[in-house]
């Protein structure tokens, strides 16, 4: 039993940090802002969700409680990385010039 | 693993063309640095690194939340 959780914990562990690292290589690697937005907002909850999974298992098994306190973190991330992500995407938008209006003819 | 995505973030925060990509990136690193606190914590065996990376998870939003409206209005608060 303590075996077979501490593999699951080792691998939630592992998918936990390659997510991360997939999620911040698409960040340095893609080309253009609204492709490079779309890397980390969901691969980084990804690996941060699983990593705090493993965590919480982890605490759970080896301490004398239960522990429940990751399951917040989680729940903040995955609430508040879409609002952040909109909220990005909108200021790019306002920032960008192929998005303004085309000057009126000169007379 | 973690290591080597919070070195990426750092290289797009400082090459990032436009300021959203600063942002962005800055949006990523504190997120990498919770999951690194996390590992610490599961490293110690202690409970005492969950609030720190709580206050964190809640500081960042709030300050990619605050950059985000400073580009769009010129005003964080209105």
């Amino acid at each position: 039993m303590s075996l077979l959780a501490d593999y699951l914990i080792a691998g939630l562990l592992l998918v936990g940090g390659g997510f991360a690292l997939i999620g911040s290589f698409g960040l340095a690697k893609l080309s253009d802002f609204y492709k490079r937005v779309h890397g980390p907002t969901k691969a980084t909850t990804l690996g941060v969700g699983s990593i705090l999974i493993a965590s919480s298992l982890h605490l759970s098994l080896r301490g004398p409680t239960l522990s429940l306190h990751e399951l917040l973190i989680m729940l903040f991330l995955f609430i508040s990385a879409p609002v952040s992500a909109h909220l990005l995407v909108k200021a790019a938008l306002h920032l960008d010039p192929r998005t303004k209006p085309p000057l009126p003819p000169a007379e | 693993m973690l290591a080597l995505a919070m070195g990426l973030n750092l290289w797009r925060a400082v090459r990032g063309p436009a300021l959203p990509d600063r942002i962005l990136a800055l949006d990523t690193l504190y997120i990498n640095a919770l999951a690194m606190l996390v590992l610490l914590g599961i490293h110690l065996g202690t409970d005492v690194y969950f609030e720190v990376a709580l206050v964190i998870a809640v500081l960042g939003f709030v300050g990619t939340v605050a950059l985000s409206r400073y580009v769009l209005r010129r005003d964080i608060i209105e």
